[in-house]
């Protein structure tokens, strides 16, 4: 039987045709997508990675509702003139906690994986008031009203909730304190607790500069001054140590 | 008179559901939307009560079809009406933001801030103009290829006004600042569960009307649009796996995160072109080349090798997105090698195409409709060997990050899937309004030529604003530091942005002709001009194969 006379007997029976045509589509799908999640050296574990701050996560919320990936990634590769450009690559481990990850896939402004601390806090919120003021030739759009913006905490709790529920390890006290956590983390004067132990690194401090709001800004540039500074990547010899001792 | 109770009650709970979910909102955005689902609900109780009341006013709108003898093609003309509505809001988007990229005060902050309008552009003109088009002529081949009405005529029209809402929630949803951030698949969880509903509809009314069929065989067409409709429902059912905040609130977070999270956004992302842009639009391919050629598919064979050929190996690709990133290089590699191979079934759908012309290419001088298609495989044929080119480890890491993806996806996309759904639309509304002609084939022809030029200005300069960026970031100097700054690179990419602003302009133009054409032939004028030739049309051998004794109203 030739193989458009076997190929009849598909053409013939929807049922038969939509079966295979799915089995078809699934296989490269399966193959490619499930080792990532049992193959054991796809995410090379690396100290220094905690979740995000109530204060940067809500930052991170509003970096997604803007559609900031749509110019900005969040993703060094391993080419000199990036890691000079942008610092050491982008380790997978480093957006381990990244619901919904925010590599990005044009960068009609550069890359943002490393730009903690790289700027000032006036800076960042001049530059989000009005781009074309620090950098004229920028095409960036205005986010001024970001500094109006009261930020919404009531739910803060609920979004830790959520991410837990998708496996980022918060803990109990992490979930409870989620609302007082956020605010103390813009108010250098409040009464902190545990947050620092807690969350290492955690930068405490008035971000937008109006100490007497707790604003959309202050959110943003919580999350944009710790993006990249959680791991010392430059201590790779740890790395090394790794890969060498499980024989990789 | 119990149906319109029942279906005016539906819709009542509907309507209070939606109240109560917009008084209890967690957010603003969420109780907007809950708001435009309450208007979809008055507006569908209004029109059944008004139906029951006065049948005769309202049957233009929600009549279910009377005469078995021709095929069911309400939501066809609909559907074409939406494909040009949206298509118009989508190009003009595009524009847009064409236009901000080039001179940032067109940023009207927040609510039309780049950010927020790019992801409304692509859906759009994906899901909106694609969608609608898909929708439309696979629901006017299915009927055509099988002979048959489509199965269950209220499903399919719940299909396109469900798909519809779904449309206006996702655009709204940008602009409200309600969005997953994820490429392609923005809109948050409640407005994907609501599109996993009609879309199974979708499925149900298609493989009902091709379980009904007279035609022993299942035509290739049909095959396409069957891929199309199963892949895209696993794609979008894995892609969309997330945990609302509250269930009184947009906001969610994906189940799968970094690593993990990007390949599976990028297995959904390139497979929704691999779907959606091309399986589904091969299946209009399908139909409308041959149909309007007056010629049959050049080779059967042909399409069973590169039917499953293609949808075997398009699955593999989406890891080209991802080169050189943090992903295993394993993946990677996998991801490069099945794009390159990617190359071949996909020109076997564009000879198909091209070849079912052999002894007709003569009409490719006298027939505009014929020569949209001529054209659309052209850029099909250049985009699907292009694709593979920048999969190449070495030129992605030249090409990834630039405007050199943007002038790739816009070649494909202006040029394949823009000009066969124009083609396809020209096609069809002369024989869904049962007219001689359209208006105009000399505007057609109008259409052609500025659509053409307005994807060489869009693709050429983004193609040189690619290249130009891509070699200036890597730019060293001879005293071993990099020679330009980013802020450098912007501003050199300016006099590209204005050409490629220029190419939207008229790539639009060539639209509004469109729409004007469509408009008169819909009016039934025809314009006195001299006369081109386009494919003859028979409205008597147009017709499903039913017995004669079941020729009865509904």
């Amino acid at each position: 039987m030739s193989m458009t006379e076997k190929h009849k007997v598909l053409e013939r029976n929807v049922t038969l045709l939509a079966a295979a045509a799915l089995v078809t589509v699934a296989i490269g799908g399966i193959v490619e997508i499930a080792p990532l999640f049992w193959i054991d050296n796809t995410i090379e574990k690396v100290d220094g990675m905690r979740p995000y701050t109530p204060l940067e996560q809500a930052g991170r919320d509003v970096y997604v509702r803007e559609g900031c990936y749509t110019c900005h990634s969040q993703m060094i590769r391993p080419f000199r003139d990036e890691v000079e450009r942008y610092g050491h690559y982008s380790l997978a481990a480093e957006s381990i906690y990244d619901h919904p990850f925010q590599w990005g896939s044009k960068r009609t402004g550069p890359d943002l994986a490393r730009v903690g601390g790289r700027y000032s806090d006036e800076w960042h919120v001049q530059h989000m008031r009005d781009p074309q003021s620090v950098v004229p030739e920028s095409i960036m759009p205005k986010y001024s009203f970001l500094a109006d913006a009261d930020l919404e905490t009531h739910d803060a709790s609920d979004r830790l909730t959520a991410l837990r529920r998708v496996g980022v390890p918060y803990t109990d006290t992490d979930v409870e304190n989620a609302a007082a956590d956020l605010a103390a983390q813009a108010d250098p004067d409040a009464d902190a607790g545990d947050l620092a132990t807690r969350y290492p690194k955690a930068q405490q401090r008035d971000f937008d500069g109006d100490p007497a709001r707790l604003t959309e800004m202050d959110a943003l540039v919580a999350y944009l001054q710790m993006l990249g500074t959680l791991v010392d990547v430059n201590a790779a010899a740890a790395q090394e140590d790794l890969a060498q001792e499980t024989g990789r | 008179m119990e149906r319109v109770v029942s279906r005016a009650g539906l819709w009542f709970v509907l309507l209070i559901l939606a109240v109560m979910a917009m008084a209890a909102a967690q957010d603003s955005g969420f109780a907007a939307h809950m708001a435009i689902l309450a208007i979809a609900a008055l507006t569908g109780l209004w029109l059944s009560i008004a139906n029951a009341d006065y049948g005769a006013m309202a049957r233009g709108v929600l009549r279910m079809p009377s005469d078995p003898s021709r095929y069911d093609d309400d939501p066809v003309r609909w559907g074409v009406i939406a494909t040009i509505f949206w298509g118009m809001a989508g190009f003009a988007a595009g524009l847009f933001i064409a236009l901000q990229l080039t001179w940032p005060a067109f940023n009207l902050e927040p609510y039309l801030n780049f950010g927020r309008v790019r992801p409304l552009h692509t859906s759009a003109v994906i899901f909106a103009f694609g969608g609608n088009a898909l929708i439309a002529t696979s629901f006017y081949i299915v009927q055509r290829t099988c002979r048959a009405r489509l199965a269950f005529p209220g499903l399919a029209r719940f299909v396109f006004w469900g798909y519809q809402l779904f449309i206006v929630l996702a655009a709204t949803g940008y602009l409200l600042g309600i969005t997953q951030s994820k490429e392609y698949a923005e809109p948050e969880w409640y407005v994907d569960w609501w599109l996993t509903i009609v879309w199974v509809s979708y499925l149900v009314v298609f493989v009902g009307t091709i379980v009904k069929r007279k035609e022993p065989h299942i035509y290739v067409a049909n095959w396409f649009f069957l891929a199309f409709i199963l892949t895209v429902a696993m794609l979008h059912v894995v892609q969309n796996l997330d945990m609302p905040v509250s269930l009184l609130g947009s906001k969610s977070y994906p189940l799968f995160a970094g690593v993990q999270g990007a390949l599976i956004q990028w297995w959904y992302g390139h497979n929704a072109v691999g779907f959606f842009l091309t399986a589904g639009f091969l299946g209009m391919m399908y139909y409308f080349v041959p149909k309007q050629a007056e010629r049959p598919i050049y080779s059967y064979r042909l399409s069973i090798i590169h039917f499953w050929s293609m949808i075997f190996l398009y699955i593999w690709a989406g890891p080209h997105h991802l080169l050189y990133t943090a992903l295993p290089d394993w993946a990677q590699t996998l991801g490069m090698v099945f794009s390159v191979m990617l190359w071949m079934p996909s020109w076997g759908g564009m000879i198909n195409g091209l070849m079912t012309l052999n002894g007709a290419w003569d009409k490719v001088r006298t027939d505009p409709i014929i020569r949209m298609m001529v054209w659309s495989l052209a850029f099909y044929g250049m985009s699907t060997f292009e694709g593979p080119v920048m999969s190449v480890k070495s030129v992605n890491s030249l090409s990834h990050y630039t405007d050199w993806t943007i002038g790739h996806v816009h070649s494909g996309a202006l040029g394949w899937n823009g000009m066969i759904t124009f083609a396809a639309i020209y096609f069809l509304v002369p024989r869904l309004w049962g007219r001689d002609r359209l208006y105009s084939l000399r505007m057609v022809n109008w259409h052609f030529w500025l659509a053409t030029a307005g994807i060489v200005f869009y693709a050429g300069s983004m193609w040189v604003a690619g290249v130009t960026q891509g070699l200036m970031w890597r730019e060293y100097g001879s005293d071993g530091y990099l020679v330009n700054s980013f802020a450098e690179t912007v501003i050199a990419l300016h006099p590209m942005y204005m050409m490629r602003a220029f190419g939207g302009l008229l790539y639009l133009a060539g639209a509004v002709i469109l729409v004007w054409n469509i408009w008169a032939t819909i009016l039934g004028k025809l314009r006195s001009e001299a006369p081109m030739t386009s494919a003859a049309y028979d409205p008597e051998k147009d017709r499903p194969a039913v017995p004669a004794q079941s020729a009865q109203g509904d």
